[in-house]
């Protein structure tokens, strides 16, 4: 059956709290933390921070309670601007990027922070994320083509054509859409999930991929496509914007319009 | 940990089964189908507020009342043994629960489907 608890050892207890001293405006983090190495349970963690001496954003009061609160916070983080998609947790109920999440955007005065819900985790905020790039492997996401390459040019797209791609170039496959997705949750070992199905359909969209028919069948599938039933936390969480629910849809509509009614 | 398959192997399983655009496509065409029967049926039932049983036999017992009555129980029987299959596919992960609780319903709905045809063909086909 689905897991609706938590097994014992995964079970959440009181941590430790960091006071701040002396802070002119003191913001409270409630953190999620677990490592490998000790055995214990995960705990959630209190830090008040300064913000009169902190960024704008959660990316930047982790930042610093790393530096001077508690060097062993573990988190991932590389561009710090929305792109390389390394920050993505869950933020005050809702996964998002740690780097383009502002702290004042958070509702109430604690700011919970968890790594993205069912994954297993690493350590702390790092999520394994092991088969979600293998799943975004199996739909082999290249120009797949049939005909030989052109001898001196790049192959042309129209730039009617290239604006099918809007909308879909721009995931950064940080997998907050995935990981917020109930489907994801029960079914992840065989569901791709939204942001693969995004990716997929950015291929079955491209004027120059010749490999569509086959693309449509490798999906054709009651689990790695069917399991979407348009709960649309996708695109509601989604950083960038996006709507892969609707690449989903798109996915079946083409699928619908190759056989007969 | 001691899996030692690479994560691809996984990912790609037992690949894709080429199907389930049937069940997607029967799912949406029985819907749009009960749409329509529904909002007969009730309008039926609405009709015959306060007749008596005779009224109500002899309503049922038109042709096209008939007819309609058992489009109605037979896409709504089907359109709930899709349904369930969903539910149970996506919730029960123990496979020998998961295939009987899936042979179950579909065999109580066909069956549920028969009971309500036979029924309303009695009626009608009484004379």
């Amino acid at each position: 059956m689905a897991e609706f608890t938590l097994p014992k050892n995964s079970k959440i207890q009181p941590g430790k709290h960091h006071p701040a001293k002396d802070a002119k405006k003191p913001r409270t983090f409630k953190i999620y933390r677990w490592s490998p190495d000790d055995g214990q349970n995960p705990r959630m963690d209190t830090f008040e921070v300064d913000m009169a001496s902190c960024g704008p954003m959660v990316l930047d009061a982790l930042l610093k309670i790393k530096n001077e609160i508690d060097s062993t916070l573990t988190l991932r983080r590389s561009c710090r601007e929305g792109i390389c998609g390394s920050c993505a947790m869950n933020i005050d109920g809702t996964n998002t990027l740690a780097c383009t999440k502002a702290i004042d955007d958070c509702k109430g005065g604690e700011v919970s922070i968890y790594p993205l819900p069912h994954m297993p985790v690493v350590k702390d905020l790092v999520p394994d994320l092991t088969h979600f790039y293998a799943q975004f492997a199996s739909i082999k996401p290249w120009l797949r083509t049939q005909s030989p390459a052109p001898s001196d040019a790049e192959r042309l797209q129209s730039p009617e054509d290239r604006k099918k791609l809007d909308g879909l170039y721009e995931c950064i496959l940080c997998a907050c859409c995935s990981t917020s997705c109930p489907s994801y949750w029960w079914n992840g070992d065989k569901y791709l999930g939204p942001a693969i199905l995004l990716q997929a359909y950015r291929w079955i969209a491209d004027s120059r991929d010749e490999d569509t028919g086959e693309r449509l069948d490798d999906l054709e599938d009651p689990f790695k496509l069917y399991r979407c039933h348009t709960i649309m936390n996708c695109a509601r969480t989604c950083p960038k914007g996006l709507n892969p629910a609707k690449a989903i849809a798109e996915i079946k509509k083409l699928i619908v319009e190759r056989r007969s009614a | 940990m001691s899996d030692l398959r690479n994560p691809l192997q996984r990912a790609r399983g037992l690949g894709s089964a080429k199907s389930g655009v049937g069940h997607w496509w029967m799912q949406r065409m029985t819907a749009v189908a009960l749409v329509v029967l529904s909002i007969w049926f009730v309008l039926t039932l609405l009709s015959m507020l306060h007749a008596d049983f005779a009224t109500a036999h002899a309503m049922l017992a038109k042709p096209w009342n008939a007819v309609l009555m058992i489009a109605f129980t037979t896409s709504m029987f089907w359109h709930a043994q899709l349904g369930l299959q969903v539910v149970i596919e996506d919730y029960v992960h123990t496979r020998w629960l998961e295939v009987s609780l899936m042979v179950l319903v579909k065999l109580l709905a066909v069956l549920f489907a028969l009971a309500c045809a036979l029924a309303v063909l009695r009626v009608a086909l009484a004379g």
